[in-house]
């Protein structure tokens, strides 16, 4: 990591939600910085606030108390508008149940915030066109979402999550619905992705696979940082736990 | 590190940069209403019923008028013994107030039914509408895409129901007075309560959307990352 370049930066965030009548601290104090181009895993378990710091992160939800900079701009200080915005240009989202709309087929899936950021039809079909290529999936563009499978639909995602060009790709369990040699193939292709096209890629998982090719892994536990680690760390604790496995 | 967040300046430049056209809209929405055609079809089928129980009732006068233009005294009895009150003294139809309770019942009935089954309708595609706004849709794009697909619907419904309610005027009418229904029809009457039968089916259907259409435009775009849905 020789760039300087922080496109995310999570300062002293914490997060709580009111249920019935008790405060709940999803998230007691997280300090992050990710550096621009990173493929950065955020580990824990269920309930760890996990999801909490990842939506944060995706301008999704707005912290406490602490500040959220998604390339230097606090998103607290953001409106409605300027979050669409970001949304649409800033961040890629990537989900567990892939989230297409189904009664759209794969290139209008991925035209959509293509159309939405003021691109021309013409112009938004070609470009589309050409990410269902890059993700392999030029010649089933007119089909609709039931119509493909689990491994095919993430492909339209991770299509239509670079459509706007972003600076970051969110993706929540990418893997979490699919079969294991289909999971390997997506995390292969978003870590090309992530070399190729120097995107950062920010993804919540549960999927050991995908800590072989993250950078660094930041494991979440109740709410705070419990440790952060680079890859050479990594190898040595995956390799652990595949013999666990094993 | 200095803090350089949006200066409020850049909002309206911002504004405008999301946006979705009109042709896109209607694309989007012509889409929606055939892949949901059934669902359309029992939305708007209470509006058909209320829009075509207007228009006959409309319609109704508008042939008891031109009996009473062409019948004089004749006419008088024929239309009170077929229960129209006339004011003797102007020489109109008078419409009664319990009829107009009737319709305008009906009409608020229909509304609430419209509520309801849009509000099903919002329901059955908050995931749809959350990964709109994850690709960065404003609340007035959701707003929009519902109002037109309310207004389309609106149309067609009150259109049918406009029909519908003339075509059982006219049938009723011929085999109660015979053909002076038909031949003393005023047709410019006729053709304005169609079009307030419209009118008023639209703005209905329109008013009905409204709750729901609000309620989907301001989903947060955070509840669609649960997968509960």
């Amino acid at each position: 990591m020789n760039t300087s370049h922080s496109i995310v930066r999570v300062v002293g965030v914490t997060r709580a939600f009111r249920m019935g009548k008790i405060d709940v601290q999803a998230l007691k104090g997280v300090d992050l910085t990710i550096e621009a181009g990173e493929y950065l895993s955020i580990m824990g378990p269920s309930g760890s606030g996990k999801s909490t710091l990842f939506n944060m992160i995706g301008g999704l939800d707005k912290p406490t108390t602490g500040k959220v900079f998604i390339d230097e701009v606090d998103i607290s200080q953001l409106d409605a508008y300027e979050l669409a915005w970001l949304r649409n240009r800033k961040i890629g989202y990537i989900f567990q149940t892939f989230n297409l709309i189904p009664v759209m087929s794969a290139l209008e899936n991925v035209t959509l915030p293509m159309i939405f950021s003021g691109m021309a039809s013409d112009t938004a079909s070609d470009k589309g066109i050409e990410l269902l290529k890059l993700v392999g999936l030029g010649d089933r563009f007119q089909h609709k979402p039931p119509e493909l499978s689990g491994g095919q639909q993430q492909r339209v995602a991770i299509a239509r999550a670079l459509a706007n060009d972003p600076a970051i790709i969110l993706a929540d369990e990418p893997t979490g619905n699919l079969d294991s040699s289909t999971g390997e193939e997506i995390i292969t292709l978003l870590q090309m992705l992530s070399r190729e096209r120097q995107v950062t890629i920010i993804s919540a998982t549960h999927d050991y696979k995908m800590l072989n090719v993250s950078d660094r892994v930041v494991w979440i536990r109740d709410g705070r940082i419990d440790k952060i680690e680079d890859r050479e760390e990594l190898s040595i604790s995956v390799g652990t736990i595949s013999e666990k496995g094993n | 590190m200095s803090e350089p967040s949006a200066s409020p300046g850049s909002r309206d430049r911002i504004a405008r940069q999301i946006i979705l056209p009109w042709s896109k809209s209607l694309e989007i929405t012509i889409k929606n209403l055939r892949v949901r055609f059934f669902r359309s079809l029992i939305t708007v089928s209470s509006l058909v019923l209320a829009v075509s129980f207007l228009a006959f009732v409309l319609v109704n006068t508008d042939i008891a008028r031109g009996i009473l233009a062409a019948g004089g005294d004749e006419a008088v009895r024929i239309l009170t013994r077929a229960g129209f009150e006339i004011d003797t003294a102007t020489g109109t139809i008078v419409t009664g107030a319990k009829e107009r309770w009737v319709v305008i019942l009906s009409l608020v009935v229909c509304t609430v039914g419209i509520v309801n089954a849009q509000l099903m309708s919002v329901t059955e595609r908050f995931r749809e509408i959350g990964i709109m706004k994850c690709l960065g849709a404003l609340d007035r794009i959701i707003l929009r895409l519902f109002l037109m697909e309310a207004a389309i619907q609106g149309g067609a419904g009150a259109l049918a129901g406009a029909l519908l309610g003339l075509l059982f005027s006219l049938l009723q009418n011929f085999f109660r007075f015979g053909t002076i229904a038909l031949t003393a029809l005023p047709p410019l009457e006729v053709a304005l309560s169609l079009t307030l039968a419209v009118i008023t089916g639209c703005f209905l259907s329109v008013l009905g959307v409204l709750y729901p259409a609000a309620l989907a435009a301001r989903m947060k775009p955070v509840d669609v990352m649960k997968s509960e849905y």
